[in-house]
């Protein structure tokens, strides 16, 4: 085998898949558990708060809601990306990523804005009751998740740009683009979950 | 990354002539990560026993007082914490790491890079935990750290902030490693091995690796959920605030449960490997045993309340963890009774390797057996906390993987080193390790249904536990001896002992293809698999008049020099110790966290874009 395929690609395994892209399913599984264990936590401890303000004196639907709607707008524009760096389109796979990272920046600073107003407007914090402790956990972690996301997003942008990107490592965006989509359809949960079951 | 062959410098040759310290702290091969992990978790094994010989010293008499009551304390935590996370999961992983790629026929682990880090953040996380003695706050919560003894309240110290990190950073090494592990035995295996032709073995790390992957997350938050109630204030485990006193508990038995079996399987796959060897007959079987090993883990997610009988969960959830649990006792039989009847009828060789599967089978057998007493919550109630508990979960760690990872050493260590460990010091070695195991933990299960509870540090002379107290810990120093029997048959060894060959023991899979020890490329010429006992097939034929199937054919030297084999790389510990750096912070300062994490940030970049192709290269 290993002589015949000269240049067989060493990153495809038995399965025909990659083998980076088998190792990130098995990674967005964990992480299920863990947004899984945090999600319990919220719910198990849901109106057990001994004193307020609670989740809807609290919640701005409608700024919340246009977050949620970044989010997923995000996840387009990381689908065009990965399709315009596998048709070699290079200067719409650059726009698509920064425009992917800009949507991802926005909700991230929607939530820093979201937080801020909690704490110094409702006087929320994370000692105030339980409801404080596990909604910045929960939803603080999706952010971190978030700005994982971003970091990642502008060094493929960067390394697209100085011209060490190109259609041969698509698989470099795929990947981010899983995880992208991973932690957009981990907020649908939380948005429904938290925001809006009452 | 090995994936990333075609850009990387050097070759096969090169890293095999690598010798000296820079080269093991740099390198990238599974055999020599297997080795590392192996050293290590034996070092932190001894440091786990004399911590268990102090405690059993002072329980040897009533009244005694040779460590304080607090000293005690210290020394159960972290001897339960050493033992479950640094000394017998690092020891499967040795295996993991120097098996997994011989006996699916590849030439490394999928990303060889992450599995040096992994290698490294758990060297971090062990030291940084150990070094809670040297600061005087070693961990003194139990090795379950239940909430509200652990939150900052009632453990104002650093103690249980060095347990805490610890583990975390532990749980990072873990979940990496099954990470990698995974996609290794999913995407690595050689042409023709089907998942049903992988060896056992294969198969029960395999699971381990699906129960850390899935399992681990629960610990971590509910770590994380501690660290931000000792460090930010937040209301988790705080019951004056309404929290759940249960909530740690769940969550970390939702972790604790799939652990014990992340503990057993990889003895249990060790044992599959090793019976078929020494009976000179397939696993008896063997789709069952495999079957049984993925329901094992399948259910192992489903039982963990009962840990937890005695809080009062009510009827209904006692019923179902109990009626679960005992289900539990199926697969676990079936692969008991095909182990047997693996021996039935085979001509068995009683070699160091074999009986300490055997003592496996007999030992996991009265562990499992206690088990099930205390799946029923009537009689977990009248059961737990006490020392019949001790004495069950030494029956299936120390009786079950202790005994199929002493088994494993025996089986495998001339395939690592080259030469054989010595067998009559290594039947010594059985014997006594078999007759101190007994003496110190059967008692145990008296003195737990005549009262005793678990992490007392001291007993009244009137109690009457004295004596076996006493059998109890003479039996611990039996065990002292048999382990240093097996250091001294390292030493002895190391330098003469008889030079094994490629095939010592006539085995059946295919890491005894290849010389002993295995050239850093592993496999000259990438095998083609027709089953399950590939190198018995090549050998001797099916068994039932078969023809013996083709062996691969030998490579040349052009060949063996064209494989590209992953260069050396410091990344992998420079990350490691950027991450320790800023979780070691939260105990300094929080310029410490903030300055470790642009480390770590740093590192991953420069992890990520190792062998990045430069710019200008054209394809």
């Amino acid at each position: 085998m290993a002589d015949a395929h000269v240049h067989h690609d060493p990153n495809i395994g038995t399965t025909g898949l990659d083998n980076r892209k088998v190792g990130m399913w098995i990674f967005l599984g964990s992480d299920c558990m863990f947004f899984g264990s945090l999600i319990g936590t919220y719910l198990s401890y849901k109106g057990k708060s001994l004193g307020g303000p609670g989740p809807h004196d609290v919640f701005n639907i409608p700024l919340t809601s246009e977050s949620a709607a970044v989010l997923l707008a995000s996840s387009l524009t990381m689908v065009l990306a990965l399709a315009a760096l596998q048709k070699s389109d290079l200067k719409w796979a650059g726009r698509w990523l920064l425009a992917t990272a800009i949507l991802g920046a926005h909700f991230v600073l929607n939530q820093v804005y979201e937080f801020a107003t909690f704490v110094l407007h409702d006087g929320l914090t994370l000692s105030t009751n339980l409801f404080g402790s596990s909604f910045y956990t929960l939803t603080g972690f999706h952010g971190a998740h978030v700005t994982g996301g971003v970091i990642w997003l502008m060094a493929l942008w960067w390394q697209l740009k100085r011209g060490r990107l190109d259609a041969r490592d698509y698989t470099k965006v795929e990947i981010a683009g899983l995880y992208w989509h991973f932690v957009d359809i981990v907020w649908i949960a939380i948005f429904t979950i938290i925001y809006l079951i009452p | 990354m090995a994936t990333h062959a075609a850009f990387m410098p050097g070759g096969a040759t090169k890293e095999a002539a690598a010798t000296g310290v820079w080269s093991w702290i740099t390198t990238v091969d599974h055999k020599r990560i297997g080795i590392l992990y192996g050293v290590t978790a034996f070092i932190f094994f001894l440091m786990g026993g004399i911590e268990a010989l102090i405690m059993r010293a002072q329980l040897a008499r009533p009244d005694n007082d040779l460590v304080s009551a607090q000293t005690f304390n210290e020394l159960f935590t972290m001897h339960g914490t050493t033992m479950v996370f640094l000394a017998i999961m690092p020891l499967s992983a040795a295996f993991f790491n120097y098996m997994i790629p011989l006996q699916i026929g590849a030439r490394d682990v999928a990303f060889p890079r992450l599995n040096a880090l992994s290698y490294w953040i758990f060297l971090s996380g062990g030291l940084f935990l150990n070094s809670s003695f040297l600061f005087g706050a070693a961990p003194d919560g139990g090795w379950f750290g239940y909430t509200t003894l652990t939150t900052r309240q009632f453990s104002p110290g650093h103690s249980i902030d060095f347990w805490m990190l610890g583990l975390q950073i532990l749980g990072i090494a873990s979940m990496l490693a099954g990470f990698n592990f995974i996609v290794t035995i999913v995407n690595m295996r050689a042409p023709g091995m089907t998942l049903m032709r992988m060896p056992v073995f294969i198969w029960m790390s395999l699971v381990v690796q699906f129960l850390v992957v899935l399992a681990f997350p629960a610990i971590t938050v509910a770590l994380i959920l501690l660290m931000f109630d000792r460090f930010f204030g937040t209301l988790f485990y705080a019951p004056a605030a309404g929290a759940d006193p249960l909530l740690w508990q769940h969550l970390f038995w939702i972790f604790g449960h799939p652990e014990v079996y992340i503990l057993i399987l990889p003895a249990m796959g060790i044992v599959s490997e090793v019976l078929p060897t020494f009976a000179r007959k397939p696993l008896f079987g063997a789709p069952v045993v495999i079957y049984s090993g993925i329901m094992i883990g399948f259910f192992g997610f489903g039982v963990w309340s009962h840990h937890m009988f005695s809080v009062g969960m009510g009827p209904v959830a006692d019923s179902v963890f109990s009626i679960a649990t005992m289900l539990i006792a199926v697969p676990t039989g079936v692969k008991i009774l095909n182990w047997i009847s693996t021996l039935w009828g085979g001509s068995i060789r009683f070699t160091s390797a074999l009986l300490f599967s055997l003592g496996f089978i007999a030992m996991f057998t009265m562990g499992g057996l206690s088990g099930v007493m205390h799946a029923s919550p009537p009689v977990d109630l009248q059961q737990t906390d006490t020392y019949f508990v001790v004495a069950h979960f030494h029956y299936v760690l120390f009786g079950g993987s202790i005994f199929g990872i002493f088994s494993g050493f025996y089986y495998w260590w001339p395939k690592m080193t080259g030469r054989l460990l010595d067998e009559r010091l290594g039947k010594w070695h059985f014997w006594l390790m078999m007759i101190g195991f007994n003496m110190t933990f059967f008692p145990q299960h008296y003195l737990g249904l005549i009262g005793m509870p678990r992490r007392i540090y001291t007993y009244a002379a009137d109690l009457n536990w004295g004596f076996w107290n006493m059998v109890s810990t003479i039996g611990a120093f039996i065990i002292a001896v048999s382990i240093l029997v097996f250091i001294v048959n390292v030493f002895k060894t190391r330098r003469n002992g008889q030079v094994a060959g490629p095939d010592p023991w006539d085995a059946r899979t295919l890491e005894w293809a290849i010389p002993s020890p295995p050239p850093v490329y592993n496999f000259a010429s990438i095998p083609t698999v027709h089953g399950r006992d590939e190198l018995w097939l090549q050998k001797h034929g099916d068994g039932h008049g078969g023809a013996p199937v083709p062996k691969p054919a030998p490579a040349s030297a052009k060949d063996i020099a064209a494989i590209h084999m992953p260069p050396p790389s410091y990344w992998p510990i420079l990350l490691a110790l950027a991450l320790t750096v800023m979780l070691s912070g939260l105990l300094v300062s929080y310029y410490q966290v903030v300055i470790g994490g642009l480390l770590t940030l740093y590192c991953m970049f420069k992890f990520a874009l190792e062998y990045h192709r430069p710019a200008q290269e054209a394809h």
